[in-house]
């Protein structure tokens, strides 16, 4: 089937199969792979994008259901500068591994579009669909809050 | 992991979904965010030729007061739900329980709709369109039926809806002098309910007039446990109360039992939680 989405801020058409995922498609068809597959099963939230401002797990959706829709991805979160999130897990030594970064970011990005100044238990409650394997919590937490101040 | 091979089909209405529906039969299922479909595709257990999206439908997708009642379209994701000032307003159980749902990606995705006819054991809604004596609406090519939450769930993954129909909407009746509240014993990664408590009660002057307790989780079939609605009602609501009528709870029903729990505990836990979400209230 025909598909038309607008990826990070570029309109992209692609002949894919009905049953391509959304993460695959990011990753195979357009070359983006800053979104990583991490559980394949929707619980550890590597594969998180942003569709329409929202954060999704691009392992559950389909190529399919975005048709028409706006996708963005950890290489659109901004132009060539560093984004304050990008910025705040650099600083506040918020990756070790890095896996689960891209995730950790786009799910951050979805929570500060909502919620200007989150405290520490609502960043940890938005986080709750990303899992960090080497355990970079704290970390992690504090990157999100630099951003926080970082865009105010 | 991938789907087996499908062919993905888009309604733009009802009628059109309908439509597909009848054309495709037992070879097509609805999608509507897909977060109990797809991965059960990925995983094999399901295969279908044909996936009709009804995410799309701009009918399915509100959340109204009418007449008395509140009105869920089948499409309305958790996370609609968990910012819905309406329902914090009216029915305010309803976002408590959804911002307990999976995590935010999830609730961004998945429907209640979705959840509703996907009736798993141990999702969350079915005990409170239970509690909340909700009226599912069906439509079919014949047109329109109510069903009463108690009438539509059938069991393990079954409901009342029939081959070739869709779920098109839930609706709550409102009352005055209510308060609700849900409460769950989760299992800690994937959040599904292992026991999760609803309850509905109406209290005038500190008497419990009308009391609805349902259960998600516990038996392989959502319940309501009348006797502890018989426990409380007409009485004084008070801790005395709440005890005694707590310690009632999943007397007498069939409870699962896995490796997150016993039948034993989850019936232990079944009291405690009826206990924790009747205090909340108090």
């Amino acid at each position: 089937m025909k598909v038309s989405v607008n990826v990070n801020g570029r309109q992209v058409d692609r002949d894919i199969e009905d049953r391509t995922l959304l993460v695959h498609f990011l990753r195979e068809d357009l070359n983006l792979t800053g979104t990583h597959v991490g559980c394949d099963t929707s619980g550890c939230g590597a594969c998180t994008v942003l569709l329409n401002g929202n954060a999704v797990k691009s392992c559950t959706l389909l190529a399919a259901q975005v048709d028409g829709e706006k996708i963005t991805t950890i290489e659109g979160l901004s132009n060539g500068e560093l984004h304050p999130l990008q910025e705040g897990f650099k600083e506040e030594h918020g990756l070790q591994c890095g896996f689960c970064t891209p995730g950790m970011i786009m799910t951050s990005a979805d929570l500060l579009s909502r919620n200007k100044q989150p405290n520490e238990q609502e960043i940890r409650e938005a986080l709750e669909g990303n899992f960090c394997r080497c355990t970079g919590y704290h970390n992690i937490v504090r990157a999100v809050k630099y951003a926080a101040e970082k865009m105010t | 992991m991938i789907p087996s091979n499908l062919t993905y089909k888009r309604a733009s209405s009802i009628d059109d979904a309908l439509a597909l529906l009848k054309e495709y039969g037992d070879d097509a299922r609805l999608l509507a965010g897909g977060h109990s479909l797809i991965p059960a595709l990925k995983l094999r257990l399901n295969e279908y030729d044909y996936l009709i999206d009804i995410s799309k439908i701009p009918e399915l997708k509100s959340i109204s007061e009418e007449q008395g009642h509140i009105v869920i379209g089948a499409g309305v994701t958790h996370g609609e739900i968990v910012n819905s000032s309406l329902l914090k307003d009216k029915l305010s159980f309803f976002p408590e329980a959804a911002d307990l749902i999976g995590d935010v990606q999830v609730r961004n995705m998945g429907t209640i709709g979705g959840s509703v006819v996907h009736a798993d054991p141990a999702a969350d809604w079915p005990a409170l369109l239970l509690a909340a004596e909700a009226v599912i609406t069906i439509k079919g090519e014949s047109g329109s039926r109510d069903v009463s939450a108690e009438d539509f769930f059938l069991g393990l993954f079954q409901t009342a809806v029939e081959d070739g129909e869709m779920l098109t909407s839930i609706k709550i009746p409102i009352s005055a002098n209510t308060k609700s509240k849900y409460q769950k014993f989760m299992q800690p990664a994937s959040r599904f309910a292992i026991v999760g408590c609803a309850a509905l009660l109406t209290i005038e002057n500190g008497t419990c007039s009308k009391a609805r307790i349902a259960y998600a989780g516990v038996s392989a079939k959502p319940f309501r446990d009348k006797k502890v609605e018989a426990a409380l009602e007409g009485k004084a609501f008070n801790a005395d109360q709440i005890a005694s009528a707590a310690s009632l709870a999943a007397e007498g029903v069939s409870i699962m039992s896995d490796h997150f729990a016993s039948e034993a505990y989850r019936l232990q836990m079944t009291k405690v939680f009826t206990k924790r979400t009747l205090e909340a209230i108090l």
